[in-house]
């Protein structure tokens, strides 16, 4: 089971919503984009948000000797990504599954894709501590992943959430590599006044509270929404954005701890 | 409980309790009986103790972090003002994200058990609640359960507390099309009384959320439970320092407008976002004393829910 993947991130958290699913394609087009070759699974059977958020709506998976063909982003073949929205024939088919069945295709997503070498594979998870994630890190064991990434946004119900999630990441032994703070604070288009619509700071002191770093900030950016849909990275079409250099320190992080691993 | 024989067929099969491995089972009986019908025998418990609970409300949406919670407190607390003779009840079963507690203001209360059951936590003269954030010593504490356990809590949270008499038990979900969901479904539906169990769908303008919306409303109807409607939510922000509208999640598939449309649901309003619902709702204050263009907005959604149940 991905043998040759050097390095795995899962991406959690309590909440639904917050922006796991954004952060997980964000992150890894700004890996691609520093040159390394990523892998992007989407373990949320019943809402894959990944093939509409990078464009691949539609596409099919094949099937070679090796297992599933995961799905390409383009000719150079540095993204490859899997998700079963790949596998319904209709976006609005709803996938009415219990537990076993999750369980059984989140391994066959793990064991049964031809992979390949990646620098980086990024796990995008369901909400909640329940079926995926329970199967998710019982199949971790068995290979080497470099820890979790946790996504919250500022106000209080989503952190009662989020707080859930570190204690599951103890408790299953998973290293936490840090929170990233999402949708924290909108500047107004019109007045360039920043409103904390969802309170602010609600990540940091999270982050303080259980004793992991902090990522990094993430503003309400409209224009970061509008790239959903394209492989565009945040990097290249708005360099200069908070979001674009949150995402350069978190590379740098990743880099980092994975040359002294 | 015993474990099956070696060699069961399985009790949905044709088989059943007629192949050899099924001599000397005991439950050879009831599996060759054609007249059978395999039933949870939760169903009936179920039943028994939901029979003076008059309507159901389920409040879902294939997506998270939407606001199905808040919507869910918001309504109670509509409902409950402005049906002050009528009874509510709400059950929270998001058994790993409850937000309940936190969003009616009841963040630490305990429930108490008696002699008829576990009695929910009364959050005003005429609404209670029961959500397992009561039953965990700490915020901090994480539910890492698979389906079956969630399966079985949510069965007690129906037979086993004390809900008494309510005009409509509103029940908030998680995300998704999973096992909350189909437990929670096949313990409610009543077959002789198919309007007694209905839906309320929850969801955000933006395309990545109607996707798993869409999943939702098909859910529902395979399910056959009736729609009363979608409430798009977060639907647009008014600064507060100079007043201008705009779209925090653009619609650029149209919205929940369009999706209904294409789904064939109705729409029965939008809310917009409003920091300071958002802030009472974070510290569980009542929002019925607020008076602005969300409250505004909330209120002809709930007359539309109440006329549907009438």
């Amino acid at each position: 089971m991905l043998d040759k993947v050097k390095n795995v991130i899962v991406v959690l958290s309590g909440k639904g919503g917050v922006g796991k699913s954004t952060v997980s394609t964000q992150l890894a087009l700004a890996l691609r984009q520093t040159g390394h070759k990523v892998g992007l699974l989407d373990i949320d059977l019943c809402g894959p948000s990944v093939p509409y958020l990078l464009g691949l709506e539609g596409s099919d998976i094949f099937q070679c000797d090796e297992g599933w063909v995961p799905i390409y982003t383009d000719e150079s073949q540095t993204l490859a990504v899997m998700s079963i929205g790949f596998l319904l024939k209709n976006r609005t088919d709803p996938v009415i599954w219990r537990g076993p069945k999750k369980t059984m295709m989140i391994r066959q997503f793990l064991t049964d894709v031809k992979w390949d070498e990646l620098d980086y594979l990024i796990i995008d998870t369901p909400p909640g501590t329940s079926d995926e994630h329970i199967t998710v890190m019982e199949c971790l064991r068995e290979v080497p992943c470099n820890g979790a990434i946790i996504v919250t946004t500022p106000q209080g119900v989503a952190l009662d959430d989020v707080r859930k999630e570190i204690t599951f990441c103890k408790k299953t032994g998973i290293k936490l590599l840090g929170i990233v703070e999402n949708m924290s604070g909108f500047v107004c288009p019109h007045c360039t006044s920043c409103t904390n619509i969802f309170s602010s700071n609600g990540g940091v002191e999270l982050a303080k509270y259980a004793q992991i770093p902090h990522l990094g900030t993430l503003p309400i950016d409209p224009r970061v929404g509008v790239l959903a849909g394209t492989t565009a990275s945040v990097l290249d079409e708005l360099p200069d954005s908070t979001t674009a250099e949150v995402l350069r320190g978190l590379v740098q992080h990743l880099d980092s701890i994975t040359l002294t691993a | 409980m015993e474990a099956p024989p070696e060699h069961c067929p399985g009790v949905e099969s044709e088989q059943a309790g007629k192949v050899s491995a099924c001599a000397g089972c005991p439950n050879q009986g009831i599996c060759s009986d054609p007249n059978r019908k395999v039933e949870d025998p939760g169903k009936a418990l179920v039943a028994e103790s939901l029979k003076d609970v008059k309507n159901k409300l389920l409040i879902l949406s294939g997506k998270g972090g939407v606001g199905k919670s808040t919507v869910t407190s918001l309504l109670t607390r509509y409902l409950a003002r402005s049906c002050p003779n009528s009874n509510f009840g709400v059950l929270d079963i998001d058994i790993c994200g409850p937000s309940q507690p936190r969003l009616l203001g009841a963040l630490g209360e305990n429930v108490h058990q008696s002699g008829s059951g576990w009695s929910p936590v009364g959050i005003d003269d005429n609404v209670c609640l029961m959500s397992i954030g009561f039953l965990l010593g700490s915020v901090d504490d994480a539910i890492i359960w698979r389906g079956p356990k969630k399966n079985g809590m949510i069965r007690q949270f129906l037979s086993e507390v004390d809900w008494g008499n309510l005009d409509l038990l509103l029940l908030d979900t998680p995300p998704g099309t999973s096992d909350e969901h189909l437990s929670v479904v096949s313990y409610l539906k009543d077959d002789t009384q198919p309007e007694s169990l209905r839906a309320v769908i929850v969801t955000t303008p933006q395309e990545v959320a109607l996707l798993d919306v869409r999943k939702e409303i098909n859910f529902c109807k395979k399910q056959n439970i009736p729609i009363v409607g979608v409430i798009e939510n977060m639907s647009s922000f008014r600064c507060g320092n100079c007043g201008n509208s705009s779209e925090i999640f653009p619609a650029k598939t149209g919205g929940a407008a369009a999706m209904c449309a294409e789904m064939e649901v109705p729409l029965l309003g939008s809310l917009p976002l409003d920091p300071q619902i958002a802030k009472a709702c974070d510290s569980g204050d009542d929002i019925t004393e607020i008076k602005n263009s969300t409250t505004e907005a909330l209120d002809g959604i709930c007359s539309k829910i109440m006329s549907s149940f009438s």
